[in-house]
């Protein structure tokens, strides 16, 4: 029977007993729930809204509405993939509510060009792997700051499709834009990454 | 962008993501390649953009291991028995 909780294929026999518990408001389920899942939720949080507090406000809210929605929660995925939508959403949210103008501040980051339509400022090669030159984790730091440069419009098309992997329709569906809207930001985002990256790699590998 | 047999630098960045996603058609594709056989720089950029793409995925898997703060689980929980 789709949707039953026993029954999805998606989810472990775990997850299904704590959806019961969910179910039948028991009390202690839904800490379990974030003992469970609230660290990644964090973390996730962290990476959208930068800000520990509205990380945390973020997940909470989103644990929230969790309670709120579990009885439409249909369990055709697994629970940790349905709460981690609802708190991207909790982020999204936020970031509407913040007044900036990242489209001035993402200029400064894409590459110029001459006259006859030449890069300005030509491209070299990082010539050796990132990480034959850096530690992982001195490496996976210096993205994730560059990253928290980037305006929010743009380090949120990225986050989720480079990193949360959502594929572009839906991507485009949550941020109220069209697909080829949240492409070209997309492009736009990845764009800037890079060259927020570029002297520190270059520099390593010169 | 335009399909006379040279593009620009400019013209080639544009359509990037196009091109790795392998959703440029021909002959814009072919304009492309064209390019990046005589124009050392728009293979640096090709090179370190996708380098870029690929870095970015650390992220996803640095701190795997995150505790839930203490004061975070009782928000929650006095949050839910409000709600």
């Amino acid at each position: 029977m789709r949707g039953s909780v026993a029954q999805s294929d998606m989810m472990t026999g775990a997850e299904s007993l704590l959806l019961e518990r969910l179910r039948r408001r028991d009390d202690t389920a839904f800490e379990d729930l974030l003992r469970l899942h609230g660290g990644s939720l964090l973390r996730v949080a962290r990476r959208f809204l930068i800000s520990e507090e509205d990380a945390r406000d973020a997940v909470q809210d989103a644990f929230v509405a969790a309670f709120r929605s579990i009885a439409k929660f249909e369990a055709t995925a697994r629970l940790s993939t349905w709460l981690q939508r609802i708190t991207i959403n909790e982020c999204l949210m936020r970031l509407r509510n913040r007044r900036r103008h990242p489209e001035e501040d993402l200029e400064k980051y894409l590459p110029r060009f001459k006259d006859d339509g030449h890069q300005a400022a030509p491209a070299t090669t990082w010539s050796e792997s990132a990480e034959t030159i850096l530690e992982k984790a001195e490496l996976c730091e210096l993205v994730r700051r560059a990253i928290q440069q980037l305006p929010d419009t743009y380090r949120v098309v990225l986050l989720l499709r480079d990193i949360e992997e959502i594929p572009n329709e839906e991507v485009a569906q949550m941020l109220g834009i069209t697909p080829n809207a949240a492409k070209i930001r997309l492009h736009r985002a990845r764009q800037a990454l890079r060259t927020i990256l570029d002297p520190h790699m270059r520099e390593r590998t010169a | 962008m335009n399909d006379s047999p040279g593009i620009t630098c400019e013209e080639l960045i544009a359509f990037l993501a196009d091109y790795l996603s392998d959703e440029l058609a021909e002959p814009r594709r072919e304009a492309f390649e064209r390019h990046l056989l005589r124009c050392r720089a728009c293979v640096a950029y090709l090179a370190t953009y996708g380098e870029t793409i690929r870095m970015s995925k650390c992220v996803a898997t640095a701190q795997l291991v995150s505790d839930v703060p203490e004061e975070l689980v009782i928000a929650v929980r006095e949050a839910i028995r409000r709600a």
